[in-house]
């Protein structure tokens, strides 16, 4: 099954084409990273799938991804289901400055729905769960989000996203402003997250890729050179380019 | 002459240019204290003006004050906020959003004289207010709307982008981002910049000379549609038009008035400080 399929995506800033014919299939329940040199746009591909490059003037887009049997880069597409759907985590952990509690009901807040207090107990208490946060953080609820750790603050990141019951996690190099230990955690994380959610992971750190994607996506210059399971992206690759930037031989 | 002594002078120069412009500001701030304080009573503070504004105090142009600016605020911060919502976060760079950037920076620099004959002609004569609260807070507000706008758009804009972007990413709508992350973000720059308009409000004769200012009025206004009695306009009065004004009640007037205006301007300054300091993103 697909969570995300993409068919001959392109994609322009003005004039500059970031994205050339992408064609990839990013499985359910699977964590796939894409990885790939600076610049060859594999944020751009993640910012697509949830629309967030609409922000950005003058973005053209052409080809198809379809979520959940939908053309999101149809025109009529709703953006706000979409963006519910299929949640963001960002680089730099970018809790709000409010208290740990308020960061978690904004989405349900936002979303309407049931928003009494032991509704939203409730959900903050299950996010919490499962980024593991909750022994750490039970009493301190009412603490501003802004004095946790950086870890702390990237996986209540992740609770305030999957407050907002999403499928499919896109996350841009989450790990990066994190140290081994965090790193670790929030890769353990991950493996727990799978199961509920389909995971797309940007990151700079082959390791990384190798360690925990089920599938791996290289990219070079806004082109996906090989997409397969990792097992065979990084022991037998196809194509010599894939071959030289998994051992290490590009810059 | 070598880096050291020329680093010496430029120092001395600071310093000198530093001083040049704290004297003044000083001295009047001492000179009104030191004049004025010996005047301040309860009396002064409770009491309508008496025997040709010779004697009594200054309560009807204390409250006429109050009117004033609370008048200007009511209408100036819903519409000077919307305006810096659309500007800020709806508008696009484009010719008609420059031309309107353009107009609200050269609005702050109209003399106040010509605001007032503007409410005069719109607000006294074409709406037929007379001479009023009504027309002279209308007055107040549009002078003031430029500070409110320009001040609020840079609260908004200094809300992180970041921010933005997440709610955004969770679903929400762009109103319900404007008014659940960048509004609540914004609010302490946007008081700074209401309460700078509402001291510059307080403390300007002009607008309201021809717009609501009664030269004696030792009654409070019962509505809107009365002239009031207010501090700027009625230390002019008692001090060019009225001879033998005791110089208790003049810097007595200025004392009150200056204290109201700075005690603005130091909630203002308070606001911005805890805003700073709470601003770790
Ligand atoms: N807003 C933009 N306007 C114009 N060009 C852009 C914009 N954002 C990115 N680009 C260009 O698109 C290309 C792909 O950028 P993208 O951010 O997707 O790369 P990336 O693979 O995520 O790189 P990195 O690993 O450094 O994050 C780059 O050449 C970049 O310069
Ligand atoms: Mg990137």
């Amino acid at each position: 099954m697909a969570a995300i399929e993409v068919k001959n995506l392109d994609f322009w800033y003005g004039s500059f084409q970031a994205l050339i014919k992408v064609n990839a299939c990013f499985a359910k329940n699977k964590i796939t990273a894409v990885i790939g040199p600076s610049g060859c746009g594999k944020s751009t591909m993640l910012r697509v799938f949830n629309r967030m490059n609409d922000l950005i003037d003058g973005v053209r887009m052409a080809g198809e991804v379809i979520i959940d049997g939908r053309n999101i880069l149809d025109a009529k597409a709703d953006l706000v289901p979409l963006r519910k759907s299929v949640g963001m985590v960002f680089q730099r952990p970018n809790p709000f400055p409010l208290s740990v509690y308020e960061n978690i009901v904004f989405g349900p807040r936002v979303h309407g729905g049931d928003t009494s207090r032991d509704a939203l107990d409730q959900i903050v208490e299950e996010s919490l769960k499962s980024v593991l946060l909750w022994d750490e953080l039970k009493d301190k609820l009412k603490r501003p989000a802004l004095n946790l750790s950086l870890e702390q603050k990237q996986r209540l990141c992740i609770a305030r996203l999957i407050a907002v019951r999403p499928e499919v996690l896109l996350m841009d190099e989450p790990c990066s402003t994190l140290d081994p230990q965090g790193t670790a955690r929030v890769e353990d994380l991950m493996r727990e997250l799978k199961h509920d959610y389909s995971i797309v992971i940007v990151t700079h750190n082959m390791q990384q890729a190798a360690r925990v994607s089920d599938d791996t996506g290289f990219m070079l210059l806004g082109e996906m050179v090989e997409f397969g399971p990792t097992s065979e992206i990084f022991t037998m690759p196809r194509d010599q380019r894939t071959e030289d930037y998994v051992t290490g031989r590009y810059g | 002459m070598n880096s050291h002594r020329s680093q010496k002078l430029a120092f001395f120069c600071l310093l000198l240019a530093t001083l040049l412009v704290v004297i003044p500001v000083g001295m009047v701030v001492v000179i009104i204290v030191q004049k004025g304080l010996p005047g301040i009573s309860w009396e002064f503070l409770t009491d309508v003006p008496r025997k040709g504004m010779r004697a009594g105090g200054i309560y009807p142009a204390i409250i006429g004050t109050l009117y004033l600016v609370t008048g200007a605020i009511v209408f100036a911060l819903p519409i000077g906020l919307l305006a810096a919502i659309y500007l800020s976060e709806y508008s696009r760079d484009n010719f008609l959003t420059r031309v309107i950037r353009l107009a609200i920076v050269n609005l702050s620099g109209v003399p106040s004289v010509v605001y007032g004959l503007f409410g005069l002609a719109l607000f006294v004569v074409f709406f037929n207010f007379g001479a009023s609260i009504l027309a002279g807070s209308l007055t107040l507000g549009i002078m003031i709307l430029p500070i409110v706008i320009t001040t609020s758009r840079e609260a908004l804009e200094s809300v992180p982008e970041a921010f933005r972007e997440v709610s955004l990413s969770l679903g929400a709508s762009k109103w319900q981002t404007i008014r659940h992350v960048v509004l609540p973000n914004a609010i302490p720059g946007i008081l700074t910049g209401t309460i700078l308009g509402l001291g510059r409000a307080a403390g300007e004769t002009a607008p309201i000379l021809f717009t609501v200012a009664a030269f004696y009025l030792p009654q409070l206004p019962s509505s809107i549609f009365d002239q009031a009695m207010a501090l700027p306009y009625h230390l002019y009065v008692i001090s060019t038009q009225v001879p033998n004004v005791d110089e208790k009640i003049r810097y007595g007037t200025a004392f009150v008035l200056l204290a109201m205006v700075l005690f603005m301007n130091l909630l203002a300054t308070i606001i911005r400080s805890r805003l700073r300091k709470n601003k770790r993103w």
